[in-house]
């Protein structure tokens, strides 16, 4: 590990200064499962390691804002899964969460900052864009609101300034009744990255929503207003077809570790079906109070 | 920091990690080093009661934070629970990850106090035993559980 310095913010206006002085220089600490792994291995150099942990205004936790969930940056994934408002509105959120590394990461690790990194493989990225959350984010030039399908450029790139960095991440509570479920492939339970991760949310209106991850350079988000993902009685066939024109912009890396190319493809297909069929199980079953 | 309910006043380079703080500034060497990468679970401490890894965690945000280790299992030489629950089931082989795996027992058994034995598995998930050892690991935590005996 370099020589950096370690810094403690303490309130949003001093971290958009310190971020405006020093942002190329610095590397923003929340939960550090990912970072200190970086540090040590010598893939990131910073000058300065700045903690927002102790930052009063990020430690809101979850809210409900009128007609959306407001996430702070300091919510871990430990705190998503016990959370009543997740539970209740956004329950392929918890089935992304719970599947995030060990006990012990997922009591560290953030929700906003498995989304700061962006890594292609993110687990909470594909549940988050099925749900439409907009990032919250705080530079020099005052609070802007992205929506989280720009804010992904591609792996371990995102629309972030240097000088800014994220406050919070805003759900809006689905208007409609909507079933939705997050499933994913990895080499063994406990601690590994994903190697293909799928969302897929079911309004009662017929529109479906899917999200995929992990075969390219960031999750692909894909809508069908078609009403036949959405219809048990569709024909196979139709849905396949769907299905491949869905899957059409996956294109996993040639040179991970974690699984090939082919693998990947064919899992896709397999976590669709069974995304889709989990997601209809639980909008027939009420999908989330209204 | 407080450590295992002892106060530390420490001065740390800003790069050392909580791990090495305890086991080289302080001796306190039944936290283990191993993948150094937040895989094996080897280096589990409580961190203000919550099950973490003292590897993936600079000393310096330890800061303030009460902080309990393997040492702190056994109470005036008397072994906790758990402990003497993984001598009886011989849940112990070359012992290397057995500190990990107390902690994080003791994490899963204060939030869970009679988990089932899926629990268990998912509570030590994060926990490597290169000897293979997971059968009487989780019969040892199970069997702390049917007692329903206070854990620490």
């Amino acid at each position: 590990m370099s020589d950096f310095e370690y810094v403690r913010a303490k309130t949003i206006e001093e971290t958009v200064k310190f971020l405006a002085a020093h942002g190329a220089d610095t590397r923003i600490l929340a939960g550090g499962t990912d970072l200190l792994i970086q540090l040590r291995n010598n893939e990131s150099r910073p000058s300065f390691i700045l903690d927002l942990k102790h930052i009063p205004e990020l430690q809101t936790g979850v809210q409900l804002k009128g007609d959306v969930v407001s996430i702070s940056a300091t919510v871990t994934m430990s705190e998503l899964i016990m959370n009543p408002l997740i539970n209740r509105y956004f329950p392929a959120l918890i089935d992304a969460a719970s599947a995030v590394g060990s006990v012990q990461i997922r009591n560290r690790a953030t929700l906003v900052g498995n989304i700061c990194n962006a890594s292609p493989a993110a687990d909470s990225a594909p549940p988050l864009l099925v749900y439409g959350a907009d990032v919250i984010a705080v530079g020099t030039n005052g609070t802007r609101r992205i929506p989280l399908n720009d804010f992904f450029v591609r792996s371990g790139v995102t629309s972030l300034q240097d000088s800014e960095f994220v406050t919070s991440i805003e759900l809006p509570v689905p208007s409609v009744r909507m079933g939705a479920a997050h499933v994913r492939r990895t080499r063994r339970k406990g601690h590994d990255l994903a190697s293909v991760t799928l969302c897929c949310g079911v309004e009662e209106t017929g529109t479906t929503k899917i999200c995929y991850g992990s075969v390219g350079p960031r999750p692909i988000l894909a809508i069908d207003t078609s009403g036949i993902l959405a219809d048990q009685k569709a024909p196979e066939e139709a849905k396949t077809a769907l299905f491949e024109s869905i899957f059409a912009q996956a294109s996993p890396s040639k040179t991970s570790m974690r699984a090939s190319p082919a693998y990947r493809l064919a899992m896709l297909r397999v976590l669709g079906k069974q995304a889709l069929k989990l997601a209809l199980s639980r909008l027939n079953e009420g999908g989330r109070e209204i | 920091m407080n450590i295992n309910n002892q106060h530390y006043k420490l001065e740390v380079s800003s790069s050392k990690r909580l791990l090495d703080v305890l086991r080289e500034d302080l001796n306190l060497t039944a936290t283990k080093e191993c993948c150094g990468i937040g895989e094996c679970g080897a280096c589990t401490v409580l961190v203000n009661g919550k099950a973490v890894l003292s590897c993936l965690m600079l000393a310096a945000e330890a800061d303030g934070a009460e902080i309990f280790t393997a040492e702190g299992l056994a109470d005036n030489g008397q072994l906790s629970a758990l402990q003497k629950a993984f001598l009886e089931k011989g849940a112990v082989q070359c012992g290397f990850c057995i500190p990990g795996q107390l902690i994080a027992a003791t994490y899963l058994l204060a939030q869970n106090p009679h988990p089932t034995r899926e629990e268990v598995e998912e509570g030590i998930a994060g926990n490597l035993c290169r000897c293979g050892g997971y059968e009487r690991i989780i019969e040892a935590i199970l069997s702390v559980a049917e007692k329903g005996e206070e854990q620490q």
